[in-house]
């Protein structure tokens, strides 16, 4: 087999492991930040519907946190395994922001996970408390490390080319290149928004259903205001982002825009279909003037095009294309829910709107699509190259591995990771028709017996 | 550069040091698990390493990073090498983690989840002792990249690691479950202590025959001059420990089999370290070969040091959180639909 079947195979593996991942890190991330600020409103107020909402969703923390740890682990070999010479070349500089995530973040979450699980009864409520601060702050230190090291793909800094391979002499200019800051502030939101639309979606359900109304309207009523100063914000950080990539990583923003030709006055095309053989679009359905409106603020402003390199160092535009349309489709959508939610709170109708309801229902996985859609254009736009304009992907690929190997363990990652997110799935969709769980009356007088069981004094390990 | 290049070689080794102590002895409680007596006992064994498994696996992931962080050249050539044995560990421990969330959710697919747990960790495990055998035996090189076909890594010795790995870990899971245990369980794991306790010394043996049989250094290494003399104890302290393991088994003591069988381990690791330095990957590559430019590990080893304590200290704190014996209720175990 031609060695370049086993590299095309070996990309489409690693973006298949990569996006199964990511869906668990962007619930957990935000999640986590919904458990802090549930516990600290029940150890502040006592009240037992703040109990009950962490108790219920901590159940989904858990199942979800598995998910991404296992499928996390296969990551940190894949690299090596997969891409041996992209490791080899830049090991030196993206080595260390891994293994810096590993001992200041995994060691975090999974020494306090444990005690946040299962350690109610044996440390206190404000350990107990602790424990939840410490994970989540461990998934946004991870998210920070993580992302600095993608982001020196996209934007190298600190660092020379030295006898074959990186070797750093700047670690601040490393760590902080100039695409981190705009990607760990897009990606840490998108992880809340997209958390913010689950609990609202799921709470939504409950809603419309009639069940557990208390519980319900608390987090529904949480996550409409998370998702009103959320979808902003995030709109804003998308582009400025946008405005960042253009400055370092044109021809990727030329990809997103559909644009061939560099020139002023250039029109963003809401639909058209990329023709990369023929560098030109089919079907242009488009506003005059605004894609230079949009990144230069000025309809003379001139924008850059796809021509500008050969083809052979242009990424594949549709992919990025698309992506970048659903991305920003779904932000525009999450914004309109937030309004609408705004709105029906206002008129005191925040839990009687049943479309609102319903829109929110259908909503409750749009924040993963949005994320992926996200991932899929700065990393496809950033093709062909895995560090850009330095390493080609074609370099990185692991010369000695064959295709046949790289095509087997494609095919059991298919089948392994769909039956793993079909149970996923069935268990979580177990957990959200059973319910949060009512606390009894004598439970709530006592020292909460455990946060993750039902019956009290049965949940912890005896002494 | 040369004493970073041995500094960073026992980093390396003590990250693989405490994951295979740690994880090993919760993958040998899925080796276990098939075995123990009834349901009830599987929830008290589930229970006794939920609420740790996760930091413990961690190490796994340090020990990969850090390969990354330290060696990079070495780790771009033995995960290509070891490609296929890495992936089946990579398969084998998801199914062995999800376990944990999954049958607790479980009602009536519990046993479905208990096959995944022992499958799981059993090819895991004996993964791991292919890997380490097909390090042992040495890796084709040419200009530090991998020039094997993809099976090398299979032979008889690697084979033979692969099954004293898997003993070695059912040894520290059953000891690990003498000590978070009581009453019948507890009786269970002693005889099961002792079976793998007998098998994981016959693969040590062999192992310790096959060695040095490999390549001349290796026998250098051990007989060469009064090298053996230096080296004495280590066969001596092995030996000392194992009747340590049986006497304390038999007369029934509840921490010292584990203890026992960990230090077992530590030697063992010690020995394969002896043969195979100053190699990281054998029997051409070097540690100092294989280091990272002096700019990355400078700023690595600052990490290690300033944050691996901590976390160490964090570790402790979360073990003794969970002290004590284990029971069938409660943890992932408590089943929320009776």
């Amino acid at each position: 087999m031609p060695p370049l079947d086993a590299e095309i195979l070996a990309r489409l593996q690693f973006a298949f492991t990569v996006s199964f991942h990511i869906l668990f890190p962007t619930l957990t991330i935000g999640l986590a930040g919904f458990l802090v600020f549930f516990e600290a409103r029940y150890l502040r107020s006592n009240n037992e519907v703040w109990l009950v909402l962490y108790r219920f969703w901590v159940k989904i923390f858990a199942l979800t946190f598995g998910m991404g740890v296992v499928s996390g682990l296969v990551l940190s070999y894949q690299f090596g395994t997969n891409w041996s010479e992209w490791s080899r070349i830049t090991g030196p500089v993206l080595g260390p922001l891994i293994g810096f995530e590993v001992l200041t973040a995994f060691f975090l979450e999974a020494g306090f996970l444990g005690i946040m699980l299962f350690g109610w009864k044996k440390v206190g409520p404000r350990l107990h408390f602790l424990a939840t601060c410490l994970v989540a702050i461990g998934t946004v230190i991870s998210a920070f490390w993580i992302l600095s090291a993608n982001s020196w793909m996209q934007t190298p800094a600190g660092a020379s080319f030295v006898d074959g391979q990186y070797v750093v002499d700047d670690w601040l200019a490393v760590i902080f290149n100039p695409s981190f800051p705009w990607r760990l502030m897009h990606m840490t939101t998108a992880s809340y928004l997209t958390s913010s639309l689950v609990v609202s979606g799921i709470s939504a359900f409950y809603l419309l259903a009639g069940s557990n109304r208390d519980v319900a309207r608390q987090a529904f009523s949480i996550a409409m205001w998370a998702v009103l100063v959320l979808a902003p914000l995030q709109i804003f950080l998308g582009d400025q982002h946008g405005l960042n990539t253009l400055e370092h990583q044109p021809m990727k923003v030329a990809a997103m825009e559909g644009n061939w030709e560099t020139r002023s006055h250039a029109p963003f095309h809401i639909f058209a279909m990329p023709d990369q053989k023929l560098q030109k679009n089919h079907l242009e359905i488009s506003i005059p003037w605004a894609s230079s409106l949009i990144l230069k603020h000025s309809p003379s402003g001139v924008v850059p095009g796809l021509k500008e390199v050969p083809v052979e160092d242009q990424p594949p535009v549709g992919v990025v294309f698309w992506s970048f349309r659903v991305m920003v489709g779904l932000g525009f959508l999450f914004l309109a829910l937030g309004l609408w939610g705004a709105y029906a709170r206002w008129r005191g109708t925040l839990y009687d709107t049943r479309w609102l309801k319903r829109l929110a229902v259908v909503l409750t996985p749009a924040g993963f699509i949005a994320t992926l859609s996200g991932w899929f254009v700065t990393e496809v736009g950033r093709q062909p190259y895995t560090v850009y304009r330095a390493m080609r992907t074609e370099d990185s690929f692991s010369p000695s591995v064959t295709g046949a190997s790289v095509a087997t363990t494609l095919i059991i990652f298919l089948i392994v990771y769909g039956g793993l997110f079909g149970a996923y799935l069935y268990y979580l969709l177990k957990l959200i028709r059973k319910g949060p769980d009512p606390l009894k009356t004598r439970e709530t007088e006592e020292t909460p017996e455990a946060i993750r069981g039902a019956r009290p004094g049965l949940v912890v390990p005896a002494e | 550069m040369e004493t970073l290049a041995i500094i960073s070689g026992g980093i390396i080794g003590a990250a693989i040091l405490m994951y295979v102590v740690l994880d090993g002895f919760d993958l040998g409680v899925g080796i276990l698990f098939p075995f123990a007596p009834g349901e009830k006992a599987r929830d008290t064994m589930i229970n006794s390493v939920a609420p740790i498994w996760d930091g413990n696996e961690t190490w796994l992931i340090l020990g990969g990073g850090g390969l990354l962080v330290f060696f990079p050249a070495a780790y771009s050539i033995a995960l290509p090498a070891f490609y296929i044995p890495v992936m089946a560990m990579l398969f084998a421990l998801i199914f062995r983690g999800v376990t944990f969330e999954f049958r607790h959710q479980a009602h009536t697919s519990t046993h479905l989840w208990n096959r995944s747990f022992f499958w799981g960790s059993l090819i895991a495990a004996f993964m791991q002792g292919v890997l380490l055998g097909a390090l042992v035996q040495g890796v084709e090189v040419k200009n530090l990249r991998y020039t094997g076909g993809m099976f090398d890594w299979l032979t008889p010795f690697s084979i033979l690691t692969g099954i004293g790995v898997v003993m070695g870990y059912g040894l520290l899971g059953a000891t690990w479950v003498i000590y978070k245990t009581e009453g019948e369980i507890q009786e269970w794991a002693h005889r099961a202590a002792i079976v793998m306790g007998s098998g994981m010394l016959v693969a040590m043996a062999a192992v310790s025959v096959m060695t040095p049989l490999l390549r001349p250094a290796i026998a250098d290494r051990w007989f060469g001059g009064v090298n053996l003399l230096y080296l004495s104890p280590i066969p001596l302290l092995t030996f000392a420990l194992a009747v340590t393991l049986f006497w304390s088994i038999l007369s029934r003591r509840e921490l010292l089999p584990f203890l026992s069988a960990i230090g077992l381990f530590i030697l063992g690791l010690a020995g394969i370290a002896i043969s195979l330095y100053p190699n990281i990957i054998p029997p051409s590559v070097t540690v100092w070969d294989a280091v990272a430019p002096r700019s990355s590990v400078i700023f690595a080893m600052v990490g290690v040091a300033v944050v691996l304590p901590m976390v160490l200290i964090y570790t402790v704190y979360a073990y003794s959180v969970f002290h004590g014996k284990a029971s069938a209720e409660g943890g992932y175990a408590h089943h929320e639909h009776e």
